[in-house]
């Protein structure tokens, strides 16, 4: 497989006015064009300026990529997008809160796992925790890969949000 | 202006006004009530009543083609709204400007499924360039004039603009037309000049060069036109068009190669095929253009001048990018020619053009005469003939008819050809026909149709008869919707299933029976008369032109297959078409 056809993965950062319908313009769009969307998150980001950042995961060609950020950029209420992947070097962090229920052994073995991840419990049972986990989404993916075994029953995490190392704005 | 304090109904009339609207085509319902009470007691803006909502917005398309302004549109909640759907999505594939007021339940009923409810904005955001809920009766003298610059800047599109029915009835200070400049949209025009410097260094090296423009040079205005022209003439290489840029080159002008693609001639197509510099203005590479993406052009550099980046790198990996306005772009582009003093290469243009002339010497849109029945492309020339001299607009339908006007009816001006492109919407022609007489009220504008699709919005020759439109639609009726046919015959081993026009109506007595005039002509020796009889006639005209049923329209590319792959009239026996290529539309 050639460069040309290779399937890329790219973080994009979209500042858009956060205006009734906008989020529905992004995620039509990209229904719309059979593009991917691996993951989603937005918020508000300047509450006197009334603007969301939306940071979306998605994969696709070189040109697809290009295309997506192109269509992005001509959505009336965006005001820039950056691709975090080729653009900048990014820093990219999701958080998750996990619930692992369970007695005995495997709750011994599930809080001193939580602890190399470096997750905190932020609520508990006699029965269960509920760890928060922050890292990169291949972190997160471990962490639950591990509680599985051990009592895992619900699962909710953010998506990703990323950003640019260095002093620059996006 | 001091504001001013009035109801919402008023401010919409007013900001129509102050944005230079003297015609809006629409149909009243009751969420738009108020607005129509304004259109009442008011004589600065001209409503047009057409019969059914997407007639309203293909006439508005009609106008704003033929104008260059922007059309308005107003239609109730709703039905009135779905109605209008198709329109909208024409004109976003079209890039025609046009901004839409629909009405809307009043806040407090939206969502509650309450009569005549839609999500509009929900429903329309795919089909427009952009649109807005009325919240607040404050927004929306803002509203107003951020829809026109939306629509008409940049990319040129369709804008929506849904207005409940109680912030038509509040008040509201309105401030008049200030401040247009959109917060976050702000499309460039000026085409980067590192860019445009690039650009001349393969056109400067060029040895078998060409022009493929589209219709982006015609919305950009006709100063664009005419810098291609200038342009053209300069460089003397060939120039083919879109079928949406048709009239922006003459196609009298010698560099002239017909319109390329499915349908286009022979020597256009080749000549795509074989170039090694292509310079592609407000085209976008569009599957009906391109034939097989991966025989598309293959040994060429690619210079591709659009307003709209999303266009460039698209379909089709091009060299150089340019994102601007046409007219911007040809204005530096020649500038820094004629600076570089930039000499073509003499021999190898003159080559060049010694092999397109081998091509055009197949002359590919050749058809078989005949005397008894009337060929389509036939009465398209004698219609052409025959209004010289006139100021003639042309709209179609979509069908064989549509791709025989492109290929036999020759525009010299920009604007004056309006036909569905991108979506291909039958019924697109007759109400297309009644905006472009509303602007032009003395021009010759026919709408040249099919049996079929006339039929698709057949009620406005009512509006045309009411507002003593003279539109003249001029139907070549093979009893066939004939590019259905003719792709089951290519397609479908001849099994012509349901595309045979059934119970078709008398359109002769239907003209009359709308108050409007028949003709009816089934020999070729009767044509010129009655056709004169048309031009003659002051109101409107239905022109029944009885054809050759069986006539397919060549020369074609075949789905799936490449520029250089074209059937032609004389070999048409053999044409086929690949597994991979039925696949396609
Ligand atoms: C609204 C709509 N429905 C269906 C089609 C598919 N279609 C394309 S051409 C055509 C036949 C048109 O027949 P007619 O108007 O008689 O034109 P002809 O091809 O015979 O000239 C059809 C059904 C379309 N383009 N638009
Ligand atoms: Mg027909």
């Amino acid at each position: 497989m050639n460069a040309e056809n290779k399937v890329e993965r790219h973080t994009m950062a979209v500042l858009v006015d956060n205006e009734a319908g906008v989020l529905a313009r992004v995620i039509g769009l990209f229904s719309g064009r059979g593009y991917n969307i691996e993951s989603l998150t937005v918020a508000e980001v300047d509450q006197a300026e009334h603007t969301s950042r939306i940071t979306v995961v998605t994969t696709g060609t070189p040109m697809v990529i290009e295309q997506i950020k192109a269509q992005l950029d001509r959505i009336v209420p965006v005001h820039k997008v950056v691709d975090l992947t080729t653009e900048t070097h990014a820093i990219e962090r999701e958080m998750a809160m996990v619930k692992v229920a369970g007695t005995g052994e495997k709750r011994v073995e599930a809080l001193r796992l939580s602890d190399a991840f470096r997750a905190r419990v932020i609520d508990t049972t006699h029965t269960s925790f509920v760890f928060e986990v922050t890292g990169t989404p291949e972190k997160i993916d471990a962490f639950i890969g591990l509680m599985r075994p051990l009592g895992l029953v619900d699962v909710s995490r953010t998506g990703v949000v990323a950003i640019a190392r260095g002093p620059e704005a996006m | 202006m001091a504001a001013q304090t009035m109801t919402g109904a008023e401010i919409v009339i007013n900001a129509l006004v102050d944005q230079g609207v003297d015609t809006i085509f629409g149909y009243p319902g009751g969420a738009v009530l108020p607005i129509y009470d304004a259109l009442f007691q008011q004589n600065k803006i001209r409503h047009i009543l057409v019969r059914h909502e997407q007639g309203a917005v293909h006439a508005a398309e009609g106008y704003a083609r033929s104008t260059g302004k922007p059309g308005v549109v107003l239609v109730t909640s709703g039905p009135g709204a779905t109605n209008a759907v198709t329109g909208l999505a024409d004109a976003l594939m079209d890039s025609i400007p046009l901004i839409c007021l629909t009405g809307q339940v009043p806040t407090h009923l939206i969502g509650s499924d309450a009569f005549q409810e839609c999500d509009t904005v929900g429903i329309t955001r795919h089909c427009t360039k952009h649109n807005w809920l009325v919240k607040s009766v404050d927004d929306l003298g803002r509203i107003m004039h951020e829809a026109f610059y939306v629509a008409t800047n940049g990319r040129p599109g369709p804008v929506v603009i849904d207005i409940p029915k109680d912030i038509q009835f509040q008040s509201a200070e309105y401030a008049g037309m200030q401040n247009v400049a959109h917060k976050t949209y702000r499309p460039r025009v000026k085409g980067d000049i590192e860019a445009i410097r690039e650009a001349l260094e393969l056109i400067a090296n060029a040895k078998k060069p060409i022009f493929y423009t589209g219709g982006g040079v015609i919305n950009s205005g006709p100063v664009a036109s005419q810098l291609l022209r200038d342009f053209v003439q300069l460089t003397g290489f060939p120039i083919t068009s879109t079928l949406m840029g048709l009239g922006a080159y003459p196609a009298s002008g010698k560099n002239w190669l017909g319109m390329l693609g499915m349908h286009g001639t022979f020597e256009a197509n080749n000549a795509m095929h074989d170039c090694d510099v292509m310079i592609n203005i407000g085209a976008r590479f569009d599957d009906r253009v391109t034939g097989r993406l991966d025989a598309f052009a293959p040994n060429s550099k690619k210079i591709h001048i659009d307003i709209d980046a999303s266009s460039i790198n698209k379909n089709v990996r091009v060299d150089v990018g340019i994102i601007g306005d046409c007219a911007h772009v040809l204005e530096d582009m020649i500038r820094l020619y004629k600076a570089k003093a930039i000499r073509p290469d003499k021999a190898a243009l003159a080559d060049w053009w010694k092999q397109i002339d081998v091509w055009r010497d197949r002359k590919s849109l050749s058809y078989k005469a005949s005397d008894e029945v009337i060929k389509p492309q036939y009465a398209i020339q004698r219609l052409h003939e025959l209004s010289k001299g006139r100021d003639t607009y042309i709209t179609t339908e979509v069908g064989q008819h549509q791709m025989w006007a492109a290929q036999h009816f020759p525009f010299e001006k920009p604007n004056h050809w309006m036909t569905s492109g991108g979506l291909g919407t039958m019924g697109y022609g007759l109400p297309a026909a009644v905006g472009v007489q509303i602007a032009h009220p003395d021009a010759l504008v026919i709408d040249i149709a099919g049996e079929a699709s006339i039929q698709m919005c057949m009620q406005e020759i009512s509006t045309a008869v009411q507002f003593m439109l003279p539109v003249k639609i001029f139907i070549l009726n093979n009893e066939y919707m004939g590019m259905v046919r003719q792709w089951q015959e290519l397609l479908h081993g001849g099994r012509y299933s349901h595309s045979y026009s059934e119970s078709l109506p008398d359109f002769v007595k239907l003209a009359e029976a709308y108050g409007a005039t028949g003709i009816r002509a089934s020999t070729p020796g009767e044509l010129d008369a009655k056709i004169q009889q048309m031009f003659d006639t002051p109101g409107p005209v239905i022109f029944d032109c009885l054809v050759d049923k069986k006539e397919n329209c060549y020369p074609m590319i075949p789905s799936g297959a490449a520029h250089n792959e074209m059937i032609l009239a004389d070999d048409e026996d053999s044409a086929s078409v690949s597994e991979e290529g039925k696949m396609l539309v």
